[in-house]
């Protein structure tokens, strides 16, 4: 096997040391490592952190691979220096069989650019009526774990309850996608002064707390562990703070744009900014940010949402809600969070990797970077500033909010299990 | 001015009075036995109609065909929208047409904002009514009609509303000519309020420059202008309000509550009406209601809109305009 001495990287942001990998594990880290017999990369004080981990992508395949395939979607992964990403279960047939998220997990081993977790459907067809064969799924060769039928939420109290209480036999986590159907009926943007102006149906802040509050309490009272999707609001921190405070077993995501992005952006109409959740304020953001800082919200995850062109190339009214985000996340994380001083690299490594993969138990990814670990690194210079440019982007799809925003840091080498998929920001 | 007009909050207090003003020479033509003007000649016009209305798009096309435009109607009703690829289709089409301006009606908001800023089409954009966003032409008429009516013809020019203080009532949470009006008639100086059931009025209206009240009976007296919005009976099943009679009773207007209003108010209404829940006949068919005029008045602002959009630098009627006024 092959060995890849990495100098001079600051490790998880610290003082500049050597990693040594030999094969698919890291054998040595410390300084003046000697390079005999392996290939050198000078990392010239970028930043080495372990491989990311993205909770909540949407590969598209089976069923719209005009939008992301798993070959593309992992090959903007490892771009965006994932290592391990967990995949939505809103396909086309809906992964609610051993069968489906078992084709998912093999496609991902076969190209070997990231690896594909599987999450499945909690209920048949996500139609929110009938448990998804949720034992089978976890028993598959995908061995999944999470389950949620995000895109949709899962409204119906008791089918919620019987989820949770269900999946607690074999250690799985529901995800909850939470929206109040009712409460977003005819819904388009974020509820308040700007969709007022423009005349925009409302998307209201309570639609997505009052099923946080319920499905925390449901958590508390069946003894189970729920996880919160792309939480969006500052109401939804404090009920997640309240939750924790209480000994409730909640973990809580919040996506990079939710991080930057407000619904003043939608003055302009233009539809890659239409995501679900919508923008929220500025206040939001704020409330955002701190939650992820203290550790009130767990992790960033991307909610990755390829969509075609012709599905955002439209009137807002018409387009498909949804950005895609593993090529920007980190630098949006590096921008909100660590340039503004709320977070250093550490947390980042823990927000980004080690909590995400301790939720969906992946385990091998989130590992320290220490010997005798996975060797699932990712290497970031985070000095770079450019203009982001879609036309270079591995997704399929190019529905970003950040088209030429410049945004800092930039992800040059990914390693899985000791095999390159990014070098000089160059896929393999 | 600018090149589209999208949004009455676009408009400034002299592009406003200049459009005003411009009405009022328009309105000139039609009191001539030949109501035409060549002003427009050579000029292609399409009507781009996603969404019925065959009262807006009349008035539009008397309007262009008054100055002497080239009119083409497009209804795309039925047609599928439902990937919004028709939008955008339709408006290459047009373009490669050599269409001079498109005067579109859209049910989605901000579909004539993404038409005239995507570059899809270089032609000038009119909103003519986008989903419950914007009617920005129904709002320059209805300001149009006040100015008239509690300022003066003549008197009027040059004039806005200052001090005038009107009530707009009903559902202005679905309404985009509660919207257009709120913003044209603050840009004007005339106070606004809205009365509606606290159901039908948006979150977020506290940024909206306007007052707003859950009591009719009580605003009327200090109304010159009291505005009828349209009130849907579908609204009842969706439980904005109970029952059409408990709308009626709260927010209905009939004779007794009219004699609340000063003597020389006025009331109004964007058409078309459904009597009996939002206003009696008795009060529809008053001296004070003004729904025929706004017919009318419509024609003549549509003209000078479009006469001051497709550069009209040259004299619209009588005496010459300078560029700087635009
Ligand atoms: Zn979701």
């Amino acid at each position: 096997m092959s060995k890849i001495l990495i100098r001079g990287a600051k490790v998880l942001g610290g003082e500049p040391q050597d990693v040594l990998i030999d094969g698919e594990t890291i054998a040595a880290v410390g300084t003046g490592l000697s390079a005999e017999g392996a290939e050198v990369i000078e990392a010239g004080g970028k930043v080495l952190l372990p491989g990311l981990v993205d909770l909540h992508t949407h590969l598209r395949e089976p069923g719209r691979e005009d939008s992301e395939t798993v070959l593309t979607g992992t090959r903007a992964a490892a771009s965006g220096g994932y290592t391990a990403v967990f995949a939505m279960a809103n396909t086309f047939p809906v992964a609610d069989t051993a069968g489906v998220v078992e084709q998912v997990w093999r496609l991902g081993q076969e190209h070997g650019y990231c690896d594909v977790q599987p999450i499945g459907a909690v209920t048949v067809g996500l139609e929110g009526r009938k448990l998804a064969e949720l034992g089978a799924m976890h028993e598959s060769a995908a061995g999944v774990t999470v389950f949620s039928d995000d895109g949709k939420c899962v409204d119906d109290a008791v089918i919620m309850r019987r989820a949770l209480e269900y999946v607690k036999a074999f250690g799985g986590v529901v995800a909850q996608h939470a929206q109040e159907p009712r409460l977003t009926e005819g819904a388009q943007m974020n509820e308040g002064i700007v969709s007022a102006e423009l005349g925009l149906g409302g998307w209201p802040a309570v639609a997505e707390e009052s099923v946080i509050a319920r499905d925390v309490l449901l958590a508390e009272h069946v003894g189970s562990r729920v996880h919160i999707c792309h939480l969006s609001t500052a109401g939804s921190v404090e009920i997640v703070r309240w939750a924790k405070s209480r000994g409730i077993d909640v973990t809580a995501e919040v996506t990079p744009h939710h991080l930057l992005l407000t619904d003043e952006m939608v003055r302009t109409y233009n539809p890659v900014y239409k995501v679900n959740p919508p923008l929220r304020t500025e206040r939001d953001v704020h409330a955002l940010r701190e939650a992820l800082a203290d550790g009130t919200i767990d992790i960033v995850a991307t909610d990755h949402a390829p969509h075609p062109h012709e599905d955002k190339d439209c009137e807002w009214a018409a387009a498909a809600m949804g950005m895609v985000g593993l090529e920007t996340a980190l630098s949006v994380v590096q921008e909100t969070m660590v340039d503004t001083g709320l977070l250093d690299w550490a947390g980042v490594a823990d927000r980004m990797s080690s909590k995400p993969a301790q939720i969906g138990q992946a385990t091998g990814h989130g590992r320290p970077v220490s010997a005798g670990e996975p060797a699932n690194l990712t290497l970031v210079d985070t000095a770079y500033r450019g203009q982001v440019d879609p036309a270079g982007f591995a997704s399929r799809s190019r529905n970003t909010p950040y088209e030429g925003r410049e945004l800092p840091g930039r992800v040059t080498h990914t390693w899985l299990r000791g095999k390159a998929t990014l070098v000089d920001g160059k896929l393999t | 001015m600018q090149r589209h007009l999208i949004s009455a909050a676009d408009l400034t207090r002299d592009d406003a009075v200049l459009i005003l003003d411009t009405a009022e020479e328009m309105a000139r033509v039609a009191d001539r036995p030949i109501k035409k003007l060549p002003t427009l000649r050579g000029r292609t016009i399409v009507n781009l109609f996603f969404e019925d209305s065959t009262r807006t798009r009349i008035s539009f096309e008397a309007a262009e065909k008054r100055l002497s435009a080239d009119v083409i109607n497009f209804t795309a009703k039925g047609s599928s929208v439902s990937k919004g690829e028709s939008l955008k289709d339709t408006a290459q089409t047009l373009e490669a047409m050599g269409v001079d301006a498109v005067v579109i009606r859209h049910g989605a908001s901000g579909a004539p904002y993404r038409l005239a800023n995507s570059g899809w089409i270089d032609a000038a954009v009119i909103n003519a009514g986008d989903g419950t966003h914007q009617h920005p032409t129904q709002a320059l008429l209805d300001a149009f009609t006040m100015r008239r009516r509690l300022v003066g013809r003549d008197a009027g020019l040059g004039q806005d509303l200052s001090g005038k203080r009107i009530t707009i009532v009903g559902d202005v949470l679905h309404s985009r000519v509660a919207r257009s009006n709120v913003d044209l008639l603050h840009t004007l100086g005339a106070e606004v309020t809205l009365v509606a059931p606290p159901t039908l009025v948006p979150v977020g209206v506290g940024s909206w420059p306007c007052a707003v009240s859950y009591d009719l009976d009580s605003t009327l007296p200090k109304s010159d202008a009291v505005m009828m919005l349209r009130v849907q009976r579908e609204r009842m099943n969706a439980a904005f309000f109970p029952t059409e009679r408990e709308y009626s009773r709260r927010y209905g207007l009939d004779g007794d509550r009219m004699a609340k209003m000063p003597e020389h108010a006025i009331v109004m209404h964007p058409g078309p009406m459904v009597r009996g829940m939002e206003i009696t006949a008795e009060v529809a068919d008053s001296e004070r209601c003004t729904v025929v005029e706004q017919v009318a008045n419509g024609v003549s602002i549509r003209m000078a809109v479009l006469y001051l959009l497709l550069g009209g630098n040259e004299p619209a009627v009588t005496h010459a305009r300078t560029t700087e006024e635009k």
